[in-house]
Parts: C-alpha cells; structure tokens; sequence
C-alpha cells in the first residue's frame, strides 16, 4: 500500500499532476473524514426525507382541511425556495433563536450545530419533494383494492400500511429515486455552513496545496461513483419489488 | 339472542339512498333468512349494487333500517369491524391485493383483522383454496392468474374470515363466457352447504336454478318479488316482463 501511494508522490514530483489526498496522510485522513461525512449525512437525510413523505401524504388525505393546508403550505414553502437560502435560513435564523447552551469550558455554544441543522433542513426540502410523490403513488392504487380491504374489515391504519403504501410503492420508485439522488447531490450545500463533508474537505486540501484543478476533478468523480452506487442499487430494489402482472 | 334461529339474518326496511341529488334506492325493504340464497336482478342502473353495497356499509343510507343480526348499520356509532366480520363481499373486479400471493391474499385479512394465529390460518386458507379448485395456485400472484381464477381466490379470501351471508356484487360480469361457470359452480356450492347469499347477477338461468327469492329491481324500487319458478314463468308486472323479455 505504501509504495502505492508513494507512486502519486513520485507522480506529483515528474509531471506536476499533485494528488496530496493520495500520498499524504493528513490530507488523506482528511478526504476520507469528509467522505464519511457524505455518506452519514446522505443517509441521515434519505431516511428522514422518506418519513417525512409518507407521513405528509397520510396528513393530507386527513379529513381535517387545516391538517391538509398546513402540509400543503409545507410544500410550497420548501419547493418554492432555494435548498441553499433554507439552509441558511435554519443555520443562521432559526439557529440564532434558539437558546445557548454552556460548551464545558465556561463559554457558549448553538443548542445545534452546523451538521444537525443541514440534516433538518436538507430532510425538510427533499421531504417537500416526497410528500408529492408518495401522494401521486397512493392516489395510483385503484379504490376498489382499497374497498376490498375495507369490506375485510381492515382498519385505515392497516389499510395504509398493508395495501396503499406496498403498491404505491412501487407505482412511485422511478420518481423516488431521481429524488433521493438529487438529495445526495444537494448534500454538497453543508459546505456553505461549514459541515465538513466532502466538498469542504476538498476546499481545506486545495486551500493548503493550490492544486483546484485537480482537485475539482477528483470531486466530480467521486460524487460521480458516490451517486452511480446508489442509482445501482436503487435499481435493483425497484426491479426486486416488481410483482408479475402489476405495473 | 336466543331468537337467533327465527329472526331474518339481514332486514332491510325502507331503505333511501342518495347521491347528491340523485335518489338511488327509494325506500327498499326485504328479509333474508339463514341459509337463503337471495337474486336481485334489474336493469344497469337500478340500483341493485348500491343496495348490497349498503349492507356491509361500504355506502352509507340516509334513511331506514338494515339489520344484520339484529345489528343495526344505519347508526352513527356503527362498529364497521363486528359489521364486516359477519359480511363477506365479493366484487365485480375481483379487487384481489396484487402484491400477494393467491395464499397470501386469503391469509392477510385473519391474521390482521381477527389476530389469528399464521399456522392456524395457513391451514385454513390451503382447505380454501383446494375448496375453490385452485391446488398447486397459491404461490400465484393474481397477475398470473385467470379472471375465473382471480374470482375464486377472492371467494376463498372473502370464507377465511368466516362470514354469516355473502355479498356477490355481478362476480361474473367481468369474465370471459367460459370462466363463468367455474365461479358459478363454486358459488353453487357454497349455496348448497348453507351459506347465506346475496347475488346482484345477470344470470338468469343460475339465479332460477340456485336462487331461494328472486327481486327484481328498477329506478331505486323493488318491483317484483318471488320465488324462481313464480318469479320467471308468472311475472305480473309489464316492467318484470318487458325486462325478463329482453334478457331470456
């Protein structure tokens, strides 16, 4: 391993081509950590998003019109704005509001910190996106399923859990998928508020190394991979879930 | 209810429905027994879906009485649950879930409804299915099978919750003229174990052959009832026979 990284030191040495998160083991530690960032974060706001979609879909089926106008005043608030300015808007508005809290060593410190505001705020803005398409897959289910589990004696909760939500499932995963990619994607906006994810890392080693060219071309490439792994397997979840004549 | 035995098993008094403005049923009554195998014929249109749809509360009425056991569903507090626990339905497009197997479809509504234990249940839709001539289709998914088989997994679906009557809302009307009878004969049979049933059905000659009460149906009344024999051959009324002309 180490002669494989001294190969990039030997190459930065001969053609000029400086890869310091390669043979360097600062840097590299600080790549992965970023990486690592990326993934947690991803993760973090794919689950939250997704749970906030189905239930924002159950809401706005709710007999109750200010339930249904709340969620729907979710919407268009997060689809209607920039991801960035609601980042910011959290982070630095909403963020400013909230009490101090004591950092252990007599100062002060934000109740959240950058990490945990751009996980609310990226699941909220990639949550708007589902809601929508949770909505579209259920309104697919035919009533008559529905009626079908009604006659059986299934209760609403039952019907949503066991009928509803398994079809419109599979009705919605094209759409869910190009949504939760470009979620990953937007993951490189915690940049702005200093969440040490990839992006930034990247920024801390090019800053140190001036090496930006190459630097922005590792980037696109590993977002690349990072993104290409997920539609992969996205695409083998949405070929498993098909049932044979539905859909 | 120790008058279990004498009371009809579903009374239907006076019953109104409406759709917005458009007065469906207007004011139809009529007693099933235990054991009685029920027809109700009419023209599209007439009302006969609406009304069966009624009994088990998948449309709500806006004036009269249906009791089924002495349970009252036209009640605001109506327990839907205890209502369909004794009201099997069977529909038109047989309405299986898709994302279940034929087995699967027959298992669900037991162990989520009524919390029975699986194996127990298991057992009991494998009778099911062999019962509605389906051996060797359970693991099918109700896109791999046929219109007349789909129907019987939906019959087999409807008998694991154990219901006390039947509701059969046109089951064959979807299907192709060769599959009809398969779902006949299974319904035939049922009919023949004592099973209560409602049909709203087309077929005439099954309602004369199987049918305990005929009733025949139009604009939202009934107009005509009686046994099969009485009800095909003696028709009293111009609208019965302009109806039973058209179709026989």
């Amino acid at each position: 391993m180490d002669s494989f990284y001294e190969w990039f030191k030997i190459l930065y040495d001969d053609t000029g081509i400086n890869l310091p998160f390669l043979y360097d083991s600062y840097d590299r530690g600080r790549m992965f950590d970023g990486f690592l960032m990326t993934i947690k974060l991803s993760l973090l706001c794919l689950f939250f998003s997704v749970i906030i979609g189905m239930i924002g879909a159950w809401l706005q089926n709710s007999p109750l019109k200010w339930t249904r106008r709340f969620v729907g005043g979710y919407i268009q608030i997060f689809r209607n704005t920039p991801p960035l300015v609601q980042l910011y808007f959290f982070y630095f508005a909403v963020g400013a509001l909230l009490p101090k809290i004591d950092n252990g060593y007599g100062g002060e410190m934000p109740l959240l910190g950058g990490f945990a505001w751009a996980v609310i705020s990226l699941s909220f803005f990639a949550g708007a996106f589902n809601v929508e398409i949770f909505r579209s897959g259920i309104e697919a289910v035919p009533k008559s399923t529905v009626e079908a589990a009604e006659a059986l004696g299934f209760s609403r909760l039952q019907i949503y859990k066991d009928i509803t939500l398994p079809l419109a499932f599979r009705v919605m995963l094209p759409a869910l998928n190009n949504n939760l990619v470009n979620l990953v994607k937007t993951t490189t906006l915690a940049y702005a508020i200093a969440v040490p994810e990839m992006l930034y890392e990247a920024n801390q080693i090019w800053s140190d190394n001036v090496n930006v060219t190459e630097m922005m071309i590792f980037m696109l490439l590993a977002y690349f991979f990072l993104v290409g792994i997920l539609v992969w397997g996205m695409n083998r979840w949405e070929r498993a879930m098909k049932i044979p004549g539905y859909g | 209810m120790t008058t279990n035995e004498e009371m009809p098993m579903v009374s239907i008094k006076d019953v109104h429905k409406s759709f917005g403005d458009l007065e469906v049923l207007k004011g139809v009554s009529m007693d099933i027994n235990r054991g009685e195998v029920i027809c109700i014929i009419g023209p599209s249109g007439s009302g006969k879906s609406t009304l069966i749809r009624c009994i088990n509360a998948l449309n709500d009425i806006q004036q009269g009485s249906i009791l089924v056991e002495g349970q009252e569903v036209n009640d605001p507090n109506l327990d839907k649950l205890e209502l369909r626990k004794k009201v099997g339905m069977v529909f038109q497009q047989y309405n299986l879930f898709p994302h279940k197997t034929a087995l699967e479809n027959i298992m669900m509504a037991p162990i989520r409804v009524l919390k029975q234990d699986k194996k127990e249940v298991e057992e009991t839709a494998r009778a099911l299915i062999k019962k509605v001539r389906l051996e060797g289709k359970e693991d099918n998914y109700p896109g791999e099978l046929s219109g007349g088989q789909q129907q019987r997994v939906a019959i087999a679906r409807s008998l694991a919750m154990k219901p006390d009557v039947i509701l059969f809302d046109e089951v064959t009307a979807a299907l192709d003229p060769e599959t009809v009878n398969e779902v006949l004969l299974t319904i035939k049979e049922l009919a023949e174990e004592g099973m209560t049933c409602i049909l709203v059905t087309h077929e005439m000659a099954f309602a004369r052959e199987v049918a305990d009460h005929i009733y025949f149906t139009d604009r939202g009344v009934i107009v005509e009832h009686g046994p099969p024999t009485t009800f095909f051959d003696e028709a009293k009324d111009p609208r019965t026979k302009e109806f039973l002309s058209q179709i026989l």
